[in-house]
């Protein structure tokens, strides 16, 4: 669904490359996790989709179909995406919010219409936020407003869904909400794709995990393949050990105090 | 907003023209003003016909033109204190109509000027944003918006430092403002920017809603976000330089109306800007108003009066802030 394929990207007046030559995909149906150190390069691959930042190689491709070619809104028709950082200027209703998940549907002419209030509809009662529908997003807990960005990007009707770290500040509660949501999401045939800082809770709901250190994929596959105490001390710099989680037995990090 | 309020913003502007052509130094019995629009000969009805009303007429075409400007500008910019002003536009019109005076221009050109002034500046905003590498970013047009207009203002005290006295008295009436000598001409060109440019703002209103979230988020929603910036920069500045080419300088309008709008709960762009306009335009008829009545027969400036009323709010809403 969607693909990087030697993707490198340069900033302004930057030293090295924010990526360097990444190749990755997300499948439909499956929750497809990027995690890495910061500064590894995984917010430049989110914007290196929506065509913020320019590529200095390589192609990102939607549907075999060229990204950056791609008329923006038909981008954004077929992939949502929720941003790291969105604060707004102007406080709108949780309502008003979800609604603007349509825009890339409307004309500069054209009122939403019925399918656009049914996307609205099934977007805010899948994400659990129905009952804030008529609250001011300023007036939001950190874990209502990141659900209610989640309707919103829900509400695109698109086929792929990018994440960049969604669970910024969120309790444990709050964050399995958010990581079941996905999963559940992927499983209704989405392709999700997340960008996160939680090893963990991907190592628990992904399908498979690809690790990003100084703008290179270092390792890529199921969490069990990329979950190994020898690649992670290497990348994260810092001595762990990986074992089990006791429920269902997924890779499980446990970082080590350095005496 | 509710349509009930819709009305009572009408409302309120059509109580604020009556008011304003009804009221000054000759009072006008409101029972006259209708003989008055029947073509009565009277001196109350020609004071009405030829001058209170042009004048409210200019006053209501400033107001809304400042206050969709303002309301686009601010949403646009992420910026609850951007204005025509802060972007370099005052300061552009000023120098241009301030040249035109110093070379001897007839009366009629100076607008031109300021015009054209405000356009150039416009321009060196987005040149300077441009060379500071950031095409679209709304953060470096504010900073290139303000720097601009201070080296307008340096350009306008060189320019004034040997002037003649009427060459000072001119250029001060730019700088504060004015909609006394309102003129059918004038008005029809300043009504076809408001509406062309209004109408323009308000479509874009929906834009403005999605850049309200941020440039990535609002890239994620599919919008250009580089066209959608400029085109409402450069509406919204056509739009404030049109009203300072008819009226001069009238400071804080577009400040301030737009959280009046909010206030009287306008949240999304389309009908932020739309009521705006409406809350623009009532304003600057009763602060013309006010400037007519306070001290009568002199009057105090438009510009005074709007900084008067302005710098407070502005004050507040900087304390609020924080």
């Amino acid at each position: 669904m969607i693909r990087f394929d030697d993707v490198a990207v340069r900033y302004p007046r930057a030293g090295a490359d924010a990526l360097n030559g990444v190749s990755l995909s997300a499948h439909a149906g499956a929750l497809t996790a990027v995690v890495g150190p910061n500064g590894s390069g995984k917010s430049t691959l989110v914007r290196a989709l929506i065509g913020r930042v320019a590529l200095a190689r390589g192609r990102v491709f939607v549907d075999d179909r060229d990204a950056v070619a791609m008329d923006r809104a038909e981008l954004a028709r077929n992939v949502a995406v929720v941003t790291q950082r969105e604060e707004l200027a102007f406080p709108v209703t949780v309502d008003d919010y979800v609604q603007l998940g349509r825009f890339p549907h409307l004309g500069i002419w054209h009122a939403a219409g019925a399918a656009d209030r049914r996307a609205i509809d099934e977007s805010v009662e899948a994400a659990g936020v129905t009952a804030l529908r008529d609250r001011r997003v300023d007036a939001l807990s950190g874990g209502e407003w990141q659900r209610v960005r989640l309707a919103r990007a829900l509400a695109q009707g698109g086929r792929a869904l990018v994440l960049d770290e969604p669970t910024t500040f969120l309790d444990v509660g709050h964050e399995m909400a958010v990581f079941e949501l996905l999963h559940r999401v992927a499983r209704s045939g989405l392709a999700v794709l997340l960008v996160s800082h939680q090893l963990n809770l991907v190592a628990r709901f992904a399908d498979r995990i690809v690790l990003i250190h100084g703008g290179l994929v270092a390792a890529e596959g199921a969490p069990e393949d990329v979950m190994r105490a020898e690649i992670l001390e290497r990348v994260y710099e810092w001595p762990l050990v990986v074992t089990r989680d006791p429920a269902i037995g997924a890779p499980a990090l446990v970082p080590l105090r350095s005496r | 907003m509710k349509p009930s309020r819709w009305a009572l913003l009408v409302l309120a502007l059509f109580v604020a023209a009556v008011l304003a052509i009804a009221i000054g130094t000759i009072r006008v019995p409101i029972s006259a003003l209708a003989d008055a629009f029947r073509g009565s000969q009277s001196t109350s009805a020609f004071v009405v016909r030829s001058l209170r009303v042009p004048r409210v007429v200019l006053a209501t075409l400033v107001g809304a033109g400042l206050g969709m400007s303002g309301a686009a500008l601010q949403g646009t910019m992420r910026n609850p204190l951007a204005e025509p002003y802060l972007l370099g536009v005052s300061g552009g019109a000023a120098v241009g109509a301030v040249v035109a005076t110093v070379l001897g221009f007839g009366v009629a050109l100076v607008p031109v000027a300021a015009f054209v002034g405000a356009i150039v500046a416009v321009l060196a905003a987005f040149f300077v944003a441009r060379a500071a590498g950031s095409r679209g970013d709304a953060r470096v047009l504010l900073m290139a918006g303000v720097v601009v207009g201070a080296f307008a203002n340096a350009a306008i005290m060189v320019l004034l430092a040997n002037a003649e006295a009427n060459v000072v008295r001119n250029a001060l009436w730019w700088m504060m403002g004015s909609v006394a000598d309102a003129t059918w001409p004038q008005i029809n060109v300043l009504f076809g920017y408001v509406l062309v440019g209004g109408t323009a703002l308000i479509l874009l209103g929906r834009n403005v809603d999605v850049l309200a979230l941020g440039e990535d988020a609002a890239a994620g929603l599919g919008l250009n976000v580089d066209r959608a910036i400029r085109d409402v920069f450069v509406i919204a500045s056509l739009v404030a330089a049109a009203t300072v080419a008819a009226a001069g300088l009238i400071g804080f309008v577009g400040l301030v109306v737009p959280h009046i709008a909010r206030g009287l709960g306008a949240r999304r762009h389309r009908a932020l800007i739309a009521a705006s306009g409406i809350v623009g335009a009532t304003l600057v008829v009763l602060a013309d108003l006010l400037g007519r009545v306070l001290r009568p027969p002199s009057e105090l400036p438009l510009g005074a009066v709007t900084a008067l009323v302005g710098v407070p709010f502005f004050l507040a809403k900087l304390r609020h802030l924080r």
